[in-house]
């Protein structure tokens, strides 16, 4: 070993020295002249003498080159050499430089920005301490709305005290509109802010230290404790600028002051992790007294204890949660039978599968340029077969020529990766500060220390991929017959010609598999957009009201009625406005459950009586677009006092009267009391357009308390217009009303159908990529087989060929190499189509449409790429064809 | 002239560390000093000597310096390093070991 680096040191020392070792030559004639002298001196003659030296000595140039090749830092010389002639080459060739580089930066650029994202998402760890060990533990098997997989405090608290697998458990209130309130600013307007409540040791938990300030703690989370907050990081410098005494300050959110304790660190973005999509600003202490009564809200993260997996928490978990349900008397069926899943594969797990095709797809990108390069590069090295073999005549040995086309492809890879490096550093920045998609973590994404080893990895292989391909080409030929003949080379063009006509069918079939994935991508996101919803949500827009329970629920309800009342009148008073409501829960947000059955009818236990609440005023269903099938839609004399009634949809309908007409029917749950049935409208998908709606029940405001109130207007208004008005408005009836923005409606649907959006686009991006470098490929083939075949073209010509049987004659060979790739790319696809069967919807693997529109696609694209050619070559004057060469 | 012994390129090495071992020489006197040590045995082929010694030097064993030569020429004369030493020595030793080896084997004693 010491040896080892002893000589590693020498032979540095020799590298950095630079020189070539001095006077060898000098030194090898004076031993031939010693060797003559001592023939000499044996009698010879001197000339026969040195002859014999000489030949004793063997060559002396020869010898020299042997010592050449041992010098340390000799192959950096030749790799110099070879970069120079690269670099010479490749600027003699601009055009093709230039197309080689901006095909090899798209697809390594396309391939960087998509493992930046899958890096983030899939492979790196949460950034969390020991993110490996933190799970998600939620009930009902892990499925159904936050009501039912949500934990009581009561619950949680037992769970964490009786379990013997997990260090800790911890967690936060997943209803963001908690959180949602206003900062009180002296001099200036209010502003929204969006919070969450967490139970006090959750930060601690993930192991997420405050960069200012400290930790909430147990004492922050008895009853009647001092109000505490802490800042994030964003919000912290924007609204505090960066004030480096905030701790000790208090802030005011609506009516609460609250003292500021702490302010996270600027890694940590809770929303990226938890809700995809949201900017979180403060957090507060979950007070767990305060809390018992609101039933399902806590949202459970744990902590495993090293050595136990997390099939063995969930087993402990699934006997002990049922106890505690028992024991506590918790109620609730199926609302203890938990799931336990790792933290990630809560996070990222829904994105498994479609971010594996993803990075599948921009493979087949890279593989689909690596094919176009190759073919660019076969052609060219038959063009370069002359200069080749001239260098073999002058002494280079093969390996130094395949030597020198690795270098070439290696830089040409290199270049490519530089500039698609650049691409995707953009590409990335926009995409996390845009948030695209909504996708978790997606704020995470950047250009990182293994993104840049990918890139290394992609430019290597690529550039070896490129250089040996032509390079084992060159060794078959004889390059001593290229030197002597004189013309093209005509049957090495041949082989050639085949070859890369084979690289085009495989382009052509790559492209294929890529452009029927996003037909059935798109084709499945199209069917998500046309469901019906149940609602319109176009030209319908929501403003958020200021309203509390807490504050404003202390007067009676008639005054609350009477409150929104004449919110929605003074509204509608806005021209342009046609019909306006107030409600606390709109479709797609996070809603809340209660129960629903109808009056009479005996439940058998685990039977699920969950139905989505959603208090509302009168106007609400004709505001949202909701159709009411049967009976009539709340009016404001439904009173508090009179009989309290609800709207239902058909999934409620049908669960509790099966086959009988529900209006007038009496129902419980609802509130206190016996509730009736007034209207029945049709299903409304509240939670996403791609599930079956599930259950909902709509109940007037003068009978119960909204949680918040959304203030939603119809109008054709544009938003500019309508929400200056709207604010303008609320402002008068409350002067402490928050400066909040306008939403449209459709911006929660476009919400939810954000991840699909972004992956049919983007897969849609790469699939034109695809095709537009197949066609280039068709072209480049075509392209160069009528060159080759001028001479042999006008001689047909001459005998009679018309011009459109010439280019009817390209034209079919176009289209054969074309057909073929279709074939085989078509059976490709159907593979690929079952194995994305899982992200489809409403479409099924085997959907023709697709599949026609590609081989329809892909065969206009092969007639233009083979038009362009097919009408040069009907054009070739025989004359001037026969002549030349 | 006697028919030169191919040489393993490995025996190159430790003949002309030996060779040094005795103190710095040319180019010429070691070959001439092995072929005179094997009693005429060992030529050494001139063509695989320069290359040996260029080897030898970019491992660290030998260094070379330009100086005079007996019969005042100018020449380069290669001296064996601390590490050429050392090196010598474990070659030395292997070789003893080696030789005894294959002595053992071919004796008329193992044939009984």
């Amino acid at each position: 070993m010491r040896n080892m680096l002893h000589e590693w040191m020498t032979r540095l020392r020799f590298l950095f020295r630079g020189k070539r070792p001095d006077g060898l030559e000098e030194e090898m004639r004076e031993h031939i002249e010693r060797l003559t002298e001592m023939y000499l001196e044996r009698g010879m003659e001197p000339r026969e003498a040195r002859r014999r030296a000489m030949i004793d000595f063997g060559g002396v140039k020869n010898t020299l080159e042997q010592c050449e090749d041992l010098r340390p830092g000799q192959s950096w010389d030749k790799l110099q050499q070879d970069l120079r002639y690269t670099f010479r080459v490749l600027r003699r060739e601009r055009g093709f430089t230039f197309v080689a580089v901006l095909i090899l930066a798209l697809g390594i650029g396309a391939n960087v920005a998509v493992f930046s994202v899958v890096n983030a998402i899939l492979l790196r760890p949460l950034p969390f301490h020991h993110a490996e060990e933190l799970i998600w533990i939620t009930g009902n098997f892990g499925k159904g709305s936050m009501a039912e997989t949500n934990f009581r405090v009561e619950a949680w608290d037992a769970y964490r005290r009786h379990n013997k697998s997990l260090q800790n458990v911890s967690g936060y209130i997943p209803y963001l509109s908690l959180g949602e309130t206003k900062l009180m600013q002296s001099g200036a307007d209010p502003i929204p802010v969006a919070g969450v409540w967490v139970l006090q040791d959750f930060f601690s938990m993930l192991g997420v230290e405050p960069a200012m300030g400290r930790q909430f703690t147990e004492s922050d989370a008895v009853k009647g404790a001092a109000p505490v907050v802490m800042l994030s990081d964003a919000f912290w410098r924007n609204q505090f600028h960066s004030d480096p005494r905030i701790i000790g300050k208090t802030i005011r959110l609506d009516k609460d002051t609250r003292t500021v304790v702490g302010v996270l660190p600027a890694h940590f973005d809770f929303g990226a992790v938890f809700v995809p999509g949201a900017t979180l600003d403060y957090f507060v202490p979950v007070i767990p007294e305060d809390v018992k009564d609101w039933g399902h809200v806590l949202g459970q993260v744990g902590r495993r204890t090293p050595g136990v997996s997390v099939e063995q928490a969930e087993a402990e978990a699934k006997t002990l949660l049922p106890n505690l349900r028992d024991t506590l008397k918790l109620g609730g069926v199926t609302d203890y039978e938990p799931a336990i899943v790792g933290l990630k594969e809560h996070v990222s797990g829904t994105l498994r599968r479609p971010l594996e095709l993803l990075w599948a797809a921009v493979g087949l990108i890279l593989l689909i340029v690596c094919v176009n390069l190759s073919s660019l590069l076969l052609a060219r090295a038959s063009s370069r077969r002359k200069e080749f073999a001239m260098r073999v005549a002058l002494g280079a040995g093969r390996g130094r020529l395949v030597r020198q086309l690795v270098t070439e492809s290696l830089v040409l890879s290199g270049a490519g990766a530089a500039v698609g490096l650049a691409l995707a550093y953009a590409v990335t920045m926009f995409m996390a500060h845009n948030n695209v998609g909504d996708l978790p973590l997606m704020s995470t994404v950047h250009v990182n220390g293994a993104v840049l080893a990918w890139t290394v990895v992609l430019a290597l292989s690529v550039g070896l991929v490129l250089g040996l391909l032509p390079g084992l080409k060159i060794k078959d030929e004889d390059l001593q017959e290229t030197l002597k003949s004189q013309g093209q080379g005509r049957s090495a063009g041949h082989v050639h010609g085949k070859l890369r006509t084979i690289l085009v069918v495989a382009e052509v079939a790559l492209a294929c598999v890529l452009i029927t994935s996003a037909g059935l991508l798109l084709r499945s996101f199209l069917q998500v957009l046309q469901v019906d919803l149940g609602f319109e949500p176009q030209r319908v827009s929501s403003i958020r009201m200021d309203y509390r329970p807490d504050f404003d629920n202390n007067n009676p309800s008639e005054q609350r009625t009477s409150k929104f009342q004449e919110t929605v009148r003074q509204m509608q008073a806005i021209p342009g406005v046609q019909s306006v409501a107030v409600t606390d829960n709109l479709p797609f947000e996070h809603g809340r459950s209660w129960d629903l059955s109808a009056k009479g009818k005996a439940h058998k236990a685990g039977d699920d009586l969950d139905v989505m609440i959603s208090v509302v005023t009168p106007g609400y269903l004709q505001t949202m677009g909701m159709r009411l099938r049967s009976g009539r839609d709340f009016t404001w004399d439904d009173q508090a006092r009179g009989e309290h009634v609800i709207i239902i949809n058909q999934a409620a309908a049908h669960r509790e009267w099966p086959g009988q007409d529900p209006i007038g029917k009496l129902a419980q749950g609802i509130g206190d009391g016996d509730t009736r049935v007034v209207g029945v409208i049709d299903d409304v998908h509240e939670t996403s357009a791609e599930e079956p709606a599930s259950p909902s029940v709509f109940v007037p405001v003068s009978q119960d308390e909204p949680t918040k109130a959304e203030v939603v207007m119809r109008s054709t208004l544009p938003a500019q217009v309508l929400a200056p008005s709207a604010l303008q408005r609320l402002r008068a009836m409350n002067p402490e009303q928050a400066t909040v923005p306008l939403k449209p409606v459709q911006g929660l649907i476009d919400r939810a159908t954000g991840p699909r959006k972004f992956f049919a686009v983007l897969v849609g991006i790469f699939a034109a990529l695809g095709l537009i470098l197949a066609s280039l490929g068709i072209y480049g083939v075509i392209s160069y087989a009528v060159t080759q075949e001028t001479q042999e073209i006008g001689i047909r010509m001459t005998l009679g060929a018309t011009p459109e049987r010439v280019r009817t004659e390209v034209i079919v060979r176009t289209l054969k190499i074309a057909t073929v790739g279709i074939a085989i790319g078509t059976a490709a696809s159907l593979v690929v189509a079952q194995a994305i069967r899982s992200l489809l919807f409403g479409t099924s693997a085997g959907d023709p449409v697709p599949f026609v529109a590609m081989v329809l696609l892909l065969l206009g694209v092969a007639l233009l790429a083979g038009y362009l050619p097919a009408r040069r070559a009907s054009r070739i004057d025989p004359m001037a064809a026969m002549r030349s060469n | 002239m006697p028919p030169s012994t191919d040489l393993l390129q490995g025996t190159l090495d430790v003949l002309i560390l030996r060779t040094l071992a005795q103190g710095a020489r040319h180019g010429w006197g070691i070959a001439t000093r092995i072929h005179q040590l094997s009693q005429n045995v060992l030529q050494v082929g001139q063509g695989s000597l320069y290359p040996a010694l260029q080897r030898l030097e970019y491992k660290g064993w030998i260094t070379s310096s330009w100086g005079t030569s007996e019969n005042n020429r100018r020449a380069r004369f290669y001296a064996l390093t601390a590490a050429g030493r050392k090196q010598l020595k474990t070659e030395l030793q292997q070789w003893d070991r080696l030789s005894a080896a294959i002595g053992l084997v071919l004796s008329p004693k193992a044939e009984g």
